[in-house]
């Protein structure tokens, strides 16, 4: 009865929503198990953070607090999670595929030497009650479905933006366990200096709900210009494609693909983008894709759900200008 | 200075990636391999380092079957002094758990005071070998690399590191494992002297015996997850192309599409 704990990651003040997306999914796999549903927060101050834990299906809370952990550290953050875990013992743990949710997992894994499946994009367990996952592999070229060694705890992190968010229950008070775990300087193995924001304010493309990606066809860094004003307009975040960023139009960051980001968003819209298969890998699994090209044979058009042949520049303005509107209304 | 970098062998990133028949395996079969990207940029920096401090070493550690050496000589082109390459069956099939383990037992024994490895192979995707290989030696990681400095006295390096939203800077001492990332260089061509000069590398190959553990704690046999089944990913159905004459009735019509008909916006 020792539970399927989801490792819940904050930032200001505020848990992720690919936590709560884990907590809807995982809620199933422990009545399925007959397993109480706990998460766990990592920090200096985070039982404020609880309630909405709770909302979203954990039974039970564990608040692991201490000063020195007051910014994630690698080394600080996994020592206080596997105190808990050894002490616990868990029968799973699930993370947000986030970038620290993949750096704290893997560092995990290998200190307790247990079975990881990395940015999974769906979970069950079979009817021995073992985890079973299905991953995007060479960026969702194919899919494995992987199965754990029978040591303990199981781990696997999942894909933010895939599994669906259950209705919160704001009337569920979850049972707060609260521990302080004794980590310091020379646990963490270094130091964090600063923090620079960079596209202040911004989603992360692997955490956006709608992306507007140019390539090639944008012509040149100073037309990327009219994507950012259809991005303003549908609350989406700009993309782009490894030509767009190899050119040096766009930053590294911005880059979807099988060489950058793997990306699922509600929708995809690839302005000027051929659609070379390293490219397909990375947003293939996008809820919905338009391609806007006015090449006819782009390849693109065979994975989108709605295809515009015709001038992006002329296209990308006008669907501005119709957002807006719908907007208004 | 003696940096190791941990390269990995994978299928191109144009290639056309299928299950085998009965859906146990990757089909292999007329794939072109190349050195990992994000190994790339790890081998580039390390290579940076050495010219910039003007000493040292740089040793490629490869763990895969026979036709890595290609990509391990490749390595050795662009610039790396010597390589060792972790080729014996027992090592195959394995997750990142068993590799990174094999790993570490071979690198334990090596001389080192930085590792260099990718943020990600990108092949299986598992972004954890970097990260177990530093928990098995006991050092500290970091991952998803920009930029790196070392300090004067070589016992520390000043780390961006990306993240959601923006740049961590990090200090962290020496020896580490550090995850390269897009961004953190663009690395070089071999050049054709580079070429022959590779061929007379020494390439020392490093069996299970070597690395002082048994078959069951290496390769598939010591593997902690494993795959049962791949399959291809559901194919799209294939799109709409949207009606109009004229831009502007393109852009209202997909507009439309997109609210009332696939209820995005």
């Amino acid at each position: 009865m020792a539970g399927i704990w989801v490792y819940a990651e904050h930032k200001d003040n505020k848990v992720k929503k690919v936590t709560f997306e884990i907590l809807s999914e995982a809620k199933k796999l422990a009545e399925k198990r007959g397993e109480p549903l706990c998460a766990v927060l990592i920090g200096s101050s985070v039982e404020g953070m609880n309630p909405s834990l709770g909302a979203y299906g954990a039974e039970k809370v564990y608040c692991a607090e201490a000063d020195s952990l007051d910014k994630y550290t690698t080394g600080g953050f996994t020592k206080a999670l596997c105190g808990l875990i050894e002490q616990e013992q868990p029968s799973i743990v699930l993370f947000g595929a986030s970038v620290n949710g993949k750096d704290l997992s893997a560092r995990v894994a290998g200190r307790l030497g247990v079975g990881l499946a990395t940015d999974c994009t769906g979970m069950d367990v079979d009817d021995a009650g073992k985890l079973q996952v299905r991953r995007p592999m060479f960026a969702g070229k194919v899919y494995a479905d992987v199965v754990f060694h029978e040591k303990t705890p199981q781990m696997a992190s999942l894909r933010p933006n895939v599994l669906p968010v259950g209705e919160p229950d704001e009337s569920r008070t979850p049972e707060v366990v609260k521990v302080t775990p004794e980590v310091g300087p020379g646990d963490l193995g270094l130091e964090v200096a600063e923090m620079i924001a960079t596209g202040a304010g911004k989603v992360d493309l692997t955490e956006a709900e709608i992306i507007v990606s140019g390539g090639r066809g944008m012509k040149g860094p100073e037309n990327f210009q009219i994507l950012e004003e259809l991005a303003d307009a549908l609350g989406a975040v700009v993309g782009a494609s490894r030509s767009a960023v190899d050119a040096g139009w766009r930053a590294q960051s911005d880059q979807v693909g099988q060489s950058g980001k793997v990306v699922t968003p509600n929708l995809y819209i690839a302005a000027g983008i051929s659609g070379a298969i390293q490219h397909l890998a990375g947003m293939g699994t996008s809820k919905v894709i338009v391609a806007i090209n006015k090449d006819p044979e782009a390849p693109i058009f065979k994975k989108a759900d709605y295809g515009v042949v015709d001038d992006l520049f002329k296209v990308v303005p006008a669907l501005t200008e119709e957002m807006k509107k719908l907007k208004a209304e | 200075m003696e940096i190791l970098v941990c390269v990995k062998q994978v299928p191109d990133t144009e290639a056309e990636i299928r299950p085998t028949a009965d859906q146990t395996d990757i089909n292999l079969e007329g794939i072109k391999f190349v050195v990992n990207v994000y190994d790339e940029y790890a081998v580039e920096e390390a290579l940076r380092i050495k010219e910039q401090l003007g000493e040292g070493t740089v040793t490629i550690v490869s763990l895969g079957p026979d036709r890595a050496a290609e990509s391990i000589r490749t390595a050795l082109a662009m610039g790396a002094d010597k390589a060792v390459h972790l080729n014996d069956p027992s090592f195959l099939g394995g997750d990142a758990y068993s590799t990174a383990k094999a790993l570490s037992k071979a690198i334990a024994g090596m001389e080192y005071d930085l590792i260099m490895c990718g943020l990600r192979a990108i092949d299986d995707d598992l972004f954890q070998v970097g990260s177990i290989l530093a928990e098995l030696l006991g050092l500290p990681s970091v991952t998803g690399v920009l930029k790196m400095e070392l300090s004067g006295d070589k016992k520390k390096a000043t780390v961006h590191r990306q993240v959601e939203g923006g740049i961590e800077v990090l200090n962290v001492s020496l020896p580490a494992v550090l995850g390269a990332t897009k961004g953190l260089n663009e690395p070089r061509y071999p050049s054709l002297p580079g070429i022959m000069k590779a061929k007379k590398k020494e390439l020392k190959e490093v069996k299970l015996a070597d690395v002082g553990l048994s078959e069951n704690e290496v390769g598939k046999q010591g593997a902690l997850t494993q795959v049962v089944k791949f399959s291809l990913p559901p194919v799209r159905q294939a799109g709409k192309v949207v009606d109009g004459e004229t831009p502007e009735e393109k852009a209202a019509q997909l507009a439309k599409l997109l609210r009332e008909e696939a209820k995005v916006v």
